[in-house]
């Protein structure tokens, strides 16, 4: 299996090209084509998950290298793993989501083509920054995802969209511009890129601690600034709305978790180790978020700029569970990262529909659709109780393994912002469901009408996950989540399963 | 001296008997690019140049670079599945990426034919991808010069 993983970029890679190349044959055929390379990364995925076998593999059939008596591993590495299984299944199991909903959504738009080809390369982009073994790979996916993205903020081509878009490509280049000096300055301390390679040289002490200290700083603000971490989350809220709704799922659902939260995990805890600097500074940022997110969800009318605020909140929640650097404080935060994946991208899917079905996206306009549209508003419902964290949806297992993380590694004063901000998360929630879905119907949408199938079954199926994973936690999900934080959490691991053919 | 789009008579005559060189230059340094310093990314930004400068010379109706840009999305996406269907027929010989034809002989041309057909792959997508960059800054001047009124 470990060989099939360049698959991974390679069936999204060619749904990319393959849709600009039928744009001037069949424009109609890239829905199709989109639809049947979401099922093949599904189906890679699902097997991917049902291996057990990691390790690593170097496209080219490069195998080690030796030179001078000097052991290396040659070709582009890459690597499947606990972690990167749990991320692989996220991405396909969302973007499927995202494709067939986007199938019926985008139909309104013109250049349908162009929208599938930027959608798949930005897939491309997350896959391959989950399965490479090295620095400079891991950016160069970085930048294929986050290239596709800009374009996809901007995709509606309206002024407020192009703005938007244009903050996000300067902060996020900002962001590409800090990692690429820190894997500079990793490359120029350690002679390695092959993450393996730097690992051993950082547990060999062979990297002066202030130079760990400033590439530590790098990395943490780079990824930060792509997982929205709060003194960098300002292109987030205008970002995140301005998209269509397939994209703002993928950006907020996915695209804030591959490139910031898997690359903060492999780097710091594969990588280069958590010290108490960086444990300080996940801990302190991770609260700001929570709190600040939340505090400026609660005021907002626009429902997508709403559920923006919120990411953040949750990243927050994600960050402090990394911040306590205990295994169980790893399961937490990687269990809560796919959680938030499931119902976020849920509750922006069901944002769309509802504003395709008011025309507006504005909560205080809204009001009864219970009635009028049933279906879209069951899954806005079963992604709302899993956010704000009701048993026995998933959102409550996380939250609640976040606390328990938290106290038991001694940081009580942020497990009690954290179980602060579970509550504000409610009551935003309940603000949100009482105005859009309950209370009196306006005059204006008496006559609204359900959306088609086509658009509420992805969204009911990704509800519908959010219960299923919250039951099956205790029962089997837990073994895929402790796989995936055995094999972030040791450094020695991940050396041996990417060096153990030499 | 301007009759006719594109520009005056000199500037598209020595066009005409420059575009074919730099065509065959742009072709030599892709083709060549597992021998000499080049290969595809040069190659395909010369060739690039040389339908820019087929543009400039004959405008938007006639010439190569006229012919070209309506398919340059399909050149584009064309290339860039040649290379990953290069890459993807490494699982003939086991792996992604291996290189499944048989190697010639060294430091003749077509020692290494995967190289060579990979130097393409990119001269066909770098071409049509730089050409494309071009189109578009052109495109968007034009749309900024209709909605501010200048001819």
């Amino acid at each position: 299996m470990v060989h099939l993983a360049p698959l991974f970029v390679a069936i999204p890679l060619g749904a990319a090209f393959l849709s600009l190349l039928v744009k001037a044959v069949a424009p109609r055929v890239a829905g199709i084509l989109s639809v049947a390379a979401a099922a093949a990364l599904l189906f890679l995925a699902v097997v991917a998950l049902l291996g057990v076998d990691s390790g690593a593999t170097a496209a080219g059939g490069w195998g080690a290298v030796s030179e001078g008596g000097v052991v290396f591993l040659g070709g582009i590495v890459v690597v499947l793993d606990g972690l990167s299984r749990l991320f692989l299944i996220t991405v396909a199991v969302v973007a499927s989501a995202v494709v067939v909903y986007g199938v019926k959504y985008m139909a309104p738009y013109t250049g349908k083509p162009l929208y599938h080809s930027l959608l798949w390369l930005m897939i491309a982009g997350m896959n391959g920054v989950v399965i490479s073994g090295d620095l400079f790979n891991l950016y160069v996916f970085l930048e294929i995802g986050g290239i596709a993205s800009y374009s996809l903020v901007a995709f509606g081509t309206k002024g407020e969209e192009v703005e938007a878009s244009f903050k996000y490509l300067v902060l996020g280049c900002v962001a590409s511009a800090a990692i690429l000096i820190a894997i500079a300055l990793t490359y120029s301390a350690t002679g390695a890129l092959n993450m393996a390679d730097v690992a051993a040289a950082v547990a060999a002490g062979k990297v002066p601690d202030a130079a760990l200290f400033f590439v530590s700083a790098l990395f943490l603000a780079g990824f930060g600034l792509k997982a929205a971490m709060m003194p960098f989350h300002a292109w987030l809220p205008d970002a995140h709305p301005s998209a269509p709704a397939p994209i703002s799922a993928m950006l907020s659902g996915l695209l804030i978790k591959t490139l910031g939260i898997y690359a903060i995990v492999r780097i710091f805890f594969s990588v280069l180790g958590v010290g108490w600097h960086a444990q300080v500074l996940l801990l302190a940022f991770g609260s700001i978020s929570m709190v600040g997110g939340v505090f400026l969800a609660l005021g907002q009318d626009d429902f997508k700029r709403l559920l923006a605020y919120h990411s953040i909140s949750q990243m927050g929640f994600v960050f402090v569970a990394l911040g306590v650097n205990t295994t169980l404080g790893l399961v937490a935060g990687l269990f809560h990262a796919v959680n938030h994946a499931l119902f976020k991208s849920a509750l922006f899917l069901s944002s769309g529909s509802l504003e395709r079905i008011t025309g507006t996206r504005k909560l205080s306009e809204m009001g009864g659709l219970v009635r009028r549209a049933p279906m879209t508003s069951l899954a806005t419902i079963g992604a709302a109780l899993s956010i704000s964290g009701i048993p026995p949806f998933n959102g409550f297992w996380s939250k609640l393994l976040i606390i328990v993380a938290l106290v038991s590694g001694g940081h009580h004063a942020v497990a009690g912002i954290a179980g602060l901000t579970a509550l504000m998360t409610l009551m935003s929630f309940i603000k949100v469901q009482r105005k859009a879905l309950f209370g009196a119907l306006p005059e204006r949408l008496a006559g609204v009408r359900e959306v088609s199938a086509v658009m509420f079954v992805p969204v009911l199926a990704l509800a519908l996950l959010c219960l299923a994973t919250g039951i099956l936690w205790p029962l089997g999900l837990s073994d895929l989540l402790d796989r995936a934080a055995a094999a972030a959490g040791s450094v020695g691991d991940y050396m041996g399963l990417v060096t153990g053919g030499r | 001296m301007n009759d006719g789009p594109g520009m005056s008579l000199i500037v598209r005559m020595v066009s005409r008997w420059l575009l074919g060189f730099v065509f065959v230059y742009g072709l030599g340094v892709a083709l060549f690019g597992h021998l000499t310093p080049g290969g595809g990314f040069v190659g395909g930004v010369v060739v690039a140049c040389a339908l820019v400068m087929s543009i400039l010379a004959f405008g938007g109706k006639q010439g190569p670079g006229a012919f070209l840009a309506r398919a340059v999305t399909t050149l584009d996406a064309a290339g860039a599945l040649m290379f990953l269907a290069l890459a993807l027929f490494g699982y003939v010989a086991g792996c992604f990426f291996t290189n499944w034809i048989a190697r010639g002989e060294p430091a003749t041309f077509g020692s290494t034919w995967f190289v060579i057909l990979m130097n393409v792959a990119i001269l066909v997508k770098v071409g049509a991808g730089a050409f494309a960059g071009f189109l578009a800054i052109v495109a968007f001047g034009h749309i900024l010069d209709a909605e501010e009124g200048r001819p």
